[in-house]
């Protein structure tokens, strides 16, 4: 029996643009304009990806040489950091873009959910869309018909059934368009991680959703970025890094390794900021380190230690800073974020600026957190709001140690706080436990 | 790529020897996609096309539903339109200009080239648009993308009902009787959605990637207007251009329509037969462009 999903040196290849030419004189500058057009031509015919050789200097290749086999009833997770081609393989395999080079074979029904809602119109209403968002997906109009009343349950909007969507609230819009990929049957799921946005309700319902359809024995090829996700729903996971597969393996060995890339990739971080970055950040951290209390830099530091998160920043380029904010967020390799402060939020300022170039720093007495991996975001902004982030930049352990003094760490399975307690015992007779009681309504 | 072969099962019937049908357990048909890159130019897969119909059936009425939508007339501009454009050529062409009519009244005559040239460049502008106002389907999601253009063009087809019952009416004001050729209206009615699909295909295709035609397309399907006799008749043409002249397949269209409704002159064939091949060669033509161009259209938009 062929495995379900063949994955062959896929590859795929997009241009990038090159740098603009400015001109200098009046004379380059007319001559420019008047060129543009073919100028423009050019680069619109460029947008084609596939008439090329495939070395020239702006082609990227968003997912180069990816093999890889997926059984039957297996739930895989696709993981790997921002740019490194998750979205593209996926959208190869769900057949929204042809590959440059390679071949995938895929045996049986896909459905692919990119997002949801897709074909949703504002003006339709909520029936009319279920039936449009349903026959995009693939199913056909009987199938619906019989799932109809099943789909309205679970979206919770009958009431609204027959009005525009575009009167409905965005969470009854998302709660619709859910309920519609919830009712799929596919043998293959692709899924990508835009489900696991929304409320914490709704993505507990999405993950409770996507783990029945796992445990029906169906294919779910799952990408994301929650570790946690990951870790729970999939039996395998694929790492992926600057378009190639860079481990494969067990869920929670793929984790550990994508972790273990960061702490490496954090470690000569200086270089590859820029793929730490959201899109509309203004480059002005220039670099960050984790230090202990004695001002050394680490990356593993004993439970319940002091921390301080120093980071530097120059904004060359850029108006300079009024009065800096420095954020920082705390998140579990798995469990996800475990908390975040900045300025702002504890009342601490710093003297008028402008502030072109300096260091801030966080110190934090004693981290309250449980032995494991965490990561730390950077936030950087000012008075007129966010300018730069580092997400998950940093890197650091916490190892267990017997912060107890009792011979034994905490446990590390339960939760991420790190807690401290006072305990009291007394002896008391039963009928003194009333007493007290009393006493103390 | 999307190669989807459908692989066939043998379908087991045993419902003799054991009494029931295993059919129900057996996979409706086991699906093989293959995805790999596609140079060639590739056909049409109409089986793949007709497994997504009902997507086509909700599409067209999509696009009709939302046409008309939260306006107080709605489907009454499917009458609006046509009926003003007929009052302005009625009096700029027919009073002013004193252009011949082939002996029918002028306001007929326009209203009968109008009904099919209104169906023509609606569906024209809808056509060119629709992949472009559907980006975020189509880098979303996969389905046949011919469908875009096939259903934004069969969608305009009840305003063009709608226009066929006020053409009517203004016959039959005029008390004119159709003629015997009104039975080859199919005829005229598939060349053109033909040629419009075909035309929409091969501009969509384009579009998605130079913005540029959406800019073009409202002169050039007013270019267009007076490239086909809607104003005026064909017997105005000098006699050696007119087979050229018919290249354009809604000459033959709009000239066939009016013979076969207002009795103005016998059905023309010599137009037809230039223009059907002339209608199914552009339909061919724009299908291939597409399904060449297709594989680009979520890179590019």
């Amino acid at each position: 029996m062929p495995s379900i999903i063949t994955v062959e040196k896929l590859s795929k290849a997009y241009r990038i643009g090159l740098k603009e030419q400015v001109s200098d004189t009046l004379m380059s500058a007319v001559t420019s304009w008047i060129k543009s057009p073919f100028k423009n031509f050019q680069t619109l015919r460029r947008l084609n990806t596939f008439n090329h050789n495939g070395d020239a200097e702006d082609v990227i290749w968003a997912v180069k040489d990816v093999s890889f086999e997926i059984e039957e009833g297996e739930v895989v997770g696709i993981i790997g950091r921002n740019g490194a081609g998750k979205s593209t393989l996926l959208k190869i395999l769900s057949r929204i873009t042809e590959p440059t080079g390679g071949r995938a074979v895929i045996r049986g029904r896909v459905s692919s959910l990119l997002e949801v809602g897709t074909g949703f119109h504002p003006d339709l209403t909520g029936r009319e869309n279920v039936y449009m968002n349903g026959t995009i997906l693939g199913m056909t109009k009987r199938e619906i018909d019989r799932k109809f009343d099943e789909i309205v349950d679970f979206s919770g909007v009958e009431r609204f059934l027959d009005t525009p969507i575009k009167r409905y609230s965005s969470g009854m819009q998302v709660r619709l368009a859910f309920a519609v990929a919830a009712h799929l049957e596919p043998e293959i799921l692709i899924v990508d991680e835009v489900l696991a946005v929304g409320d914490a309700e709704f993505q507990k319902k999405c993950l409770g959703k996507m783990q029945d359809v796992a445990r029906g024995g169906r294919t779910v090829l799952f990408v994301s970025h929650n570790m946690a996700a990951v870790g729970n729903l999939c039996s395998r996971g694929i790492v992926l890094s600057n378009g190639a597969v860079s481990f494969e393996g067990n869920a929670e060995s793929a984790v550990e390794n994508y972790t273990r890339s960061t702490i490496d990739m954090a470690q000569n971080a200086e270089k590859q900021q820029d793929q730490f970055r959201e899109k509309w950040c203004k480059p002005m951290i220039r670099w960050a380190h984790i230090k202990d209390g004695g001002g050394v830099i680490r990356s593993s530091l004993p439970l319940g230690s002091a921390l301080s998160v120093e980071m530097a920043f120059d904004t060359t380029g850029f108006s300079p800073l009024k009065s800096p904010v420095m954020g920082v967020t705390f998140n579990h390799e798995i469990k996800g974020a475990v908390g975040v402060i900045n300025t702002k939020m504890c009342g601490a300022t710093f003297k008028d600026g402008p502030y072109t170039s300096g260091i801030l720093r966080c110190h934090i007495d004693k981290l309250p957190l449980l032995q494991g991996f965490y990561t730390v975001d950077l936030w950087l902004g000012d008075s007129t709001g966010n300018h730069d982030v580092l997400m998950s930049y940093l890197v650091f352990e916490i190892v267990a140690t017997d912060y107890y003094n009792s011979g034994q760490p905490p446990f590390r399975d339960f939760g991420c706080a790190l807690l401290d307690a006072s305990w009291e015992c007394e002896a008391m007779p039963l009928d003194a436990l009333d007493v007290v009681r009393s006493v103390q309504v | 790529m999307n190669v989807s072969e459908q692989v066939s099962e043998p379908v087991i019937n045993v419902s003799r020897i054991c009494g029931e049908t295993i059919e129900a357990a057996l996979p409706p048909g086991a699906h093989v996609t293959v995805i790999e890159p596609h140079s060639a130019w590739r056909l049409v897969d109409w089986k793949e096309l007709y497994e997504y119909r009902d997507l086509f059936r909700f599409l067209v009425w999509r696009e009709i539903k939302v046409r008309y939508a939260q306006s107080a007339i709605g489907i009454g501009w499917a009458f609006i339109q046509p009926v003003c454009s007929m009052i302005i050529f009625t009096v700029v062409f027919g009073n002013l200009a004193k252009v011949p009519s082939d002996g029918a009244p002028y306001g007929v005559f326009s209203l009968s080239a109008l009904v099919l040239w209104t169906y023509f460049s609606n569906a024209l502008t809808d056509g060119a648009n629709c992949l472009v106002s559907n980006v975020n389907m189509i880098s979303k999601i996969y389905f046949p993308r011919l469908l875009m253009p096939m259903s934004a063009v069969a969608a305009r087809l009840i305003d063009f009902c709608i226009g066929l019952v006020l053409l009517g009416c203004l016959m039959a004001w005029y008390r004119i009787v159709p003629t015997r050729g009104t039975l080859l209206l199919p005829l005229f009615v598939g060349l053109m959605v033909l040629t419009a699909s075909g035309l929409s295909m091969w501009l969509t295709a384009l579009a998605i990637q130079y913005r540029d035609v959406r800019h073009a397309m409202n002169f050039v399907v007013q270019i267009l207007m007076y490239a086909a006799p809607v104003v005026y008749p064909a017997s105005l043409i000098p006699e050696q251009y007119r087979l050229l002249y018919a290249l354009n397949p809604m000459v033959g269209v709009i000239e066939g329509f009016r013979a076969a409704l207002l009795g103005t002159r016998a059905i023309p064939w010599d137009f037809l037969a230039v223009g059907a091949p002339s209608a199914l060669a552009i339909a061919y033509l724009g299908m291939l462009y597409f399904r060449r161009r297709e594989r680009l259209f979520a890179d590019v938009a």
